[in-house]
């Protein structure tokens, strides 16, 4: 028996399993057995997306795994599937972090348990279609498709100001991807297709003519889109919002993954279609992602409250995603691409701590914490060693990926690399002062004193993060082996245009 | 053809241990823990000393290869493990002195709740220093230098309920990032320049390289940027300010990380890249000057203080400050024989402080101390030949390694000779300051009751106590090795064998010997005649110091205050820092302007599509019908287009 028979049908089981189970869990009455069917399906995609890495050929720089039937014919829209090294460990991400959002959400959600955990479920269907999805109507689709359960979480089971916080996140992404509908219905108008592979051949053969004149705008559509996802700084201020407004769960994956999309796009549309205008704009992008990197770890550093501590903190570490991608050097991508899945899984868990603490004590303001090492000592340990993470220790994700890109960027100009650099101090700064403030010291609320430590529940969903972590800082080769084909394919085209230039 | 030694288990044991203790320890008993931190530091100790018994049948370099690291391009870094002369010395020093501190810890920390952590945390630094030592890239040299770092932050805020020892754990790590930046910056240029970040390859590259006499090149740069990296965890000017707080770790790790092994990891790293450092003049002048500055400023400061503590750890700056001295005069060798016999003799001050610590109730104050000899003889008679061996003394071991340095020293720049000539004077007063503080004189603790913090105070006797023989017994090991350690450096025999790595100094041979035995006198003589005013001072008269200190008035509480350092550093950088980054960047910059744009476009959007109020209910369920029925649609679209086809 052939073992890989799936080949053909697993990104699509993949996809759309979770949300056969958000349509089951329509049926189900009672709130346990909801969430015990929420568990099921998410550890059931996670384990179907282990085909993928499995059986993915990692010298193949192709598309893999590719399923490409007509779906609608005028418009022509096809059904295209295909993953190749970056998008391959950003659904097994995906897929990884869902089930363990479950998990921590079990006891925490008490109301409207259905609709969350069917929300979750299209929610991670619409993740792994954004980054499955080789048909640009398909991706467009599955990227709108994730604002309405990502919104919907926040809204209806947000804290304080949720409606506010949800409002803003649509609407702030919603507008800046109609910049992206709009450049990618002029692909369409002028090359007669959705179909990613085709498009970028035909540009690259010069088969649209018009593209040229347009490509500068159509660059822009596409960036806006991705730099407000991302966020790229001074895009930013609809995160903090949303973070600390969000559920756990939403928190987790709007970091983890969400975010992660503005990136990939950026790797997989701006530099896959329009390589000349990524170098031309590369400068102001890249002083952008540096004043990311600096500016939002200093304003983490001095935030009171912890998720935007974290959602700043974000912003920092999502800067060096964009600063290595716009290096346009080996080291750089395969350093971002790293960094995308270091920080979805160090800063996942952080938030799921932080939700620990808001579960306990329903605040996440530092100052209402302290000491708390002395009764939650598993909890301590366990945050710090993501912290530590988060911080970029050697042997743990963090150092990995950002080692890789400031040695990229600083390839590129030596002054990207030493800005981004100060990055290593500003991080231990504002997560070691924070992680005093909530741990060290006196117990000084007394109802803080009789906190219970990790639950088993808990424990069974922070873990598997610290130990992915730790895996990941130290076989970071299982990773790269796959992304770092695909980013030699990815840079091919620059190694072309920058000899061009040499020539001429 | 090398035997395959299987250096990785050097490393790996104590992490096991670590691992065992960190995950088990709190359910297991005391001695459970004990036999596990003890036996896995213990093994790594033995198998060092395995390694060093089929030393001489190597081919030296050794290298094991142990796995795939990172693999990115054309570029990668494999876990690797390196012997050399060096790294043997470096090994040795740290499994050996290491085991004593672990036995030594035993009873030390016995009665703390915390035990099975602080022996978890001990082995993980041990792990860790033991990575940084067998190195076979400087990544994963760095890897080490992180780690410790790392243990270093656990073990100074041990006791984490203390905000003052959380704060100097995270103030020591957060200087030694500063410093790490410019470890950093190093790596990416040697990453773009040699493609690789082996030792084996790098040095190859660079050996072809000429000296850069002209001025400042590549070499230089990099040389510097180590060096930054080298003045964090080796805490020199200007980034030394972490280690003085870092006293607020129990005192067995202020003997392992802040004296013997940690702090010393910045000199292993320039001794290391000498071949970088050998062809970039201006840095080696830039290293002989920080190390030389530091010396002599951190031993102003140990004059002064009153803490027992504190007074080591500033010596414990100034006598790095004088590897680093030797180092940038091309002396590494010198330099390493310092940094052994500085282990010994250091680590047993701290571990023999630690033992007046722990007999008088946690008082670390000299002022509440006095008369101890008599009540802790062999506390005393130790720590004696430890400050014996530090003042530089013949034939203790200090003497030997710092005569060498100086010497060495005087060949490149007399000015070099003649501070660290004064800093061996202020070492000599400073240190039998402490001793006759400490020891002589009346005891002037009224009652050990009092001083509850420590983790002993519940079994403080009326009077001060000797300890158990847990701890004497590496105190007594350390003070043999004390006395002895030094004569492996005569007839150059400690220079000759690190040679093949280091390089010899054949040329000074050509200096004349009576030269040499002068300035020898003279440093004895200086060291003797700061004993001797530490003797009149602090012995016979010891009402003398506090009218000297009235009448040097601000002088003196400039020296106290350590030169207002760390108030200058919190006003220059700290403060406005903080200040800047909440007033400016986060209130002003972020909400007033980039945060206020944002929602003043959705006002503004708000007023033109006034007609579409009645939509806005402000009701969450009304939104989410309105989002769910557009989705809704756009999905049976969808379908409907498909199903047509």
């Amino acid at each position: 028996m052939n073992t890989d028979n799936l080949s053909p049908i697993i990104l699509t089981l993949v996809t759309f399993a979770p949300f056969i189970g958000a349509l089951l869990l329509i049926l189900v009455p009672r709130a346990r057995d909801v969430r015990i069917l929420a568990l099921v399906f998410s550890l059931l995609t996670f384990v179907l997306s282990l085909h993928l890495p499995v059986y993915f050929h990692r010298e193949h720089t192709e598309f893999r795994f590719e399923i490409n039937r007509p779906w609608i014919s005028t418009p022509n829209i096809h059904y295209h599937m295909g993953i190749d090294g970056f998008s391959m460990w950003l659904v097994v991400l995906t897929t990884f972090l869902t089930p363990l959002c479950v998990l921590i959400s079990w006891h925490s959600v008490r109301e409207r348990v259905k609709e969350f955990f069917i929300l979750l479920l299209i929610l991670e269907t619409a993740l792994i279609g954004v980054f499955t999805s080789l048909d640009l109507f398909l991706f467009y689709f599955f990227w709108e498709a994730t604002l309405i359960p990502m919104a919907l979480l926040i809204g209806m089971f947000g804290h304080e100001r949720k409606v506010y916080a949800a409002v803003k996140f649509f609407m702030y992404t919603m507008i800046a991807s109609m910049f992206m509908l709009a450049a990618i219905l002029w692909l369409y108008a002028h090359t007669g297709t959705f179909d990613f592979v085709a498009i970028r051949d035909q540009i690259a053969r010069g088969a649209a003519p018009s593209f040229p004149a347009a490509a500068p705008w159509l660059f822009l559509g596409f960036f806006i889109a991705f730099a407000v996802k991302v966020p790229l700084f001074p895009f930013h201020t609809w995160l903090p919002d949303a973070h600390v407004e969000a559920p756990t769960a939403g928190s987790v994956l709007l970091a983890a993954v969400l975010l992660k999309m503005g990136t990939y796009g950026m790797l997989r549309f701006n530099l896959g279609l329009f390589p000349q205008q990524s170098r031309q704009n590369a400068w102001w992008i890249i002083i952008l992602a540096l004043i990311g990197i600096i500016y939002g770890a200093l304003v983490a550093m001095v935030q009171p409250n912890l998720k935007k501590l974290v959602a700043y903190s974000s912003v920092s570490h999502l800067g060096f995603v964009v600063l290595g991608i716009f290096s346009f050097t080996q080291l750089g991508l395969d350093g971002a691409m790293f960094v995308m899945l270091a920080h979805g899984i160090s800063t996942g868990a952080l938030f799921m701590l932080a939700g620990v603490l808001h579960e306990r004590r329903h605040t996440y303001e530092i100052s209402e914490f302290g000491g708390l090492a002395s009764p939650m000592p598993v909890y301590a340990a366990s945050f710090l060693f993501i912290v530590l993470a988060s911080a970029g220790l050697p042997l743990l994700n963090g150092f990995i990926g950002e080692f890789l890109v400031l040695s990229g960027s600083f390839q590129a100009k030596a002054i990207y690399g030493i800005l981004a650099a100060t990055g290593v101090i500003w991080s231990s700064i504002y997560l070691l002062w924070m992680y005093q403030r909530v741990f060290f010291g006196k117990v000084t609320h007394t109802v803080n004193s009789s906190l219970p430590d990790l639950s088993g529940f808990e424990q069974t969903a922070v873990w598997p993060c610290a130990v992915a972590a730790l895996v990941m800082g130290v076989a970071p080769i299982i990773w790269l082996a796959a992304i770092d084909p695909a980013v030699q394919a990815a840079l091919a085209p620059f190694v072309h245009i920058a000899s061009r230039m040499a020539g001429q | 053809m090398n035997p395959n030694l299987n250096l990785w288990l050097i490393p790996i044991l104590p992490l096991a241990g670590a691992a065992i203790n960190g995950f088990f320890g709190k359910k297991s008993s005391r001695q459970a823990v004990t036999t596990v931190a003890l036996f896995f530091c213990g093994a790594a100790f033995a198998w060092a000393l395995l390694v060093a018994a089929r030393f001489s049948s190597l081919t030296l370099p050794y290298q094991e290869y142990f796995a795939h690291w990172i693999r990115a391009g054309a570029f990668s870094v494999d876990f690797t493990f390196y012997l050399d002369q060096l790294s043997l010395v470096m090994v040795l020093v740290v499994t050996g002195v290491g085991f004593l501190i672990h036995i030594y810890s035993v009873g030390y920390i016995w009665d703390d709740p915390g035990y099975y952590r602080f022996f978890s945390y001990l082995n993980l630094f041990m792990f860790f220093m033991l990575t940084l030592v067998l190195a076979g890239n400087y990544l994963q040299m760095f890897i080490g230098w992180e780690g410790v770092g790392l243990a270093s932050y656990l073990l100074i805020g041990f006791w984490f309920t203390k905000d003052s020892a959380a704060s100097a754990g995270k103030k020591a790590f957060i200087v030694n990032r500063v410093g790490d930046f410019g470890f950093l910056i190093a790596l990416f240029l040697l990453i773009e320049h040699f493609g690789s970040l082996d030792f084996s390859q790098v040095f190859y590259a660079v050996k072809p390289m000429p000296v850069e006499t002209a001025g400042a090149g590549l070499l230089t740069a990099i040389a510097i940027l180590l060096m930054v990296g080298a003045c964090g965890k080796s805490a020199q000017i200007p980034l030394y300010v972490w280690l003085p707080d870092a006293m607020e770790g129990p005192t067995p790790v202020s003997a392992l990380i802040h004296a013997a092994t940690m702090v010393t990891a910045g000199v292993y790293m320039v001794a290391r890249s000498h071949a970088v450092f050998d062809r970039a003049p201006i840095a080696m002048t830039v290293v002989a000057i920080i190390g030389t500055l530091t010396a002599f400023f951190a031993a102003t400061i140990g004059i002064a203080q009153t803490d027992i503590k504190k007074v080591l750890a500033y010596s414990t700056i100034s006598q790095l400050g004088y590897m680093f001295m030797a180092c940038g005069v091309g002396a590494f060798s010198a330099g390493i024989f310092h940094l052994m016999t500085h282990a010994f003799f250091k680590g047993l001050l701290f571990l023999a402080a630690g033992s007046v610590i722990h007999a008088i109730g946690g008082e670390q104050d000299m002022r509440n101390m006095g008369g101890l000899r008599s009540y802790i003889p062999w506390t005393f008679l130790t720590m004696g030949i430890a400050t014996l061996a530090i003042a530089g003394i013949p034939p203790f071991a200090g003497f030997w390694s710092k005569d060498e340095i100086l010497w060495k020293a005087y060949q490149v720049s007399a000015v070099y000779w003649a501070v660290g000539a004064i800093t061996a004077f202020l070492t000599s007063f400073y240190m039998f300051r402490l001793l006759y503080m400490t020891f002589f004189g009346d005891y002037r603790g009224a009652s050990t009751e009092a001083h509850g913090q420590h983790a002993h105070a519940q079994d403080s006797h009326a009077s001060p106590h000797e300890s158990p023989m847990v701890m004497l017994v590496p105190l007594i090991i350390l003070a043999f090795l004390s006395l002895v350690g030094g004569l492996i450096g005569i007839g150059h025999r400690f220079e000759n064998f690190l040679a093949p790595v280091l390089g010899s100094a054949e040329a000074a041979e050509a200096a004349s010997h009576s030269t040499e035995l002068l300035l020898m006198a003279v440093s004895v003589a200086l060291a003797l005649f700061g004993w001797w005013l530490a003797y009149m001072l602090y012995c016979r008269r010891p009402e003398l110091p506090q009218r000297i200190a009235d009448a040097l008035g601000n002088v003196y509480q400039t020296v106290v205050h350590k030169y207002y350092i760390d108030e200058l550093y919190a006003a220059v950088f700290v403060k406005p820092l903080i200040d800047g980054s909440t007033r400016i960047l986060w209130q002003d910059v972020d909400r007033k302007i980039i945060d206020a744009a944002v929602n003043d476009a959705g006002d503004g959007a708000e007023h033109v599509s006034d007609e579409l109020r009645h939509m806005q209910s402000g009701n969450i369920r009304s939104y989410a019908a309105w989002i769910a029925a557009g989705g809704a649609a756009v999905i049976a679209f969808m379908i409907w287009m498909g199903v047509r086809r």
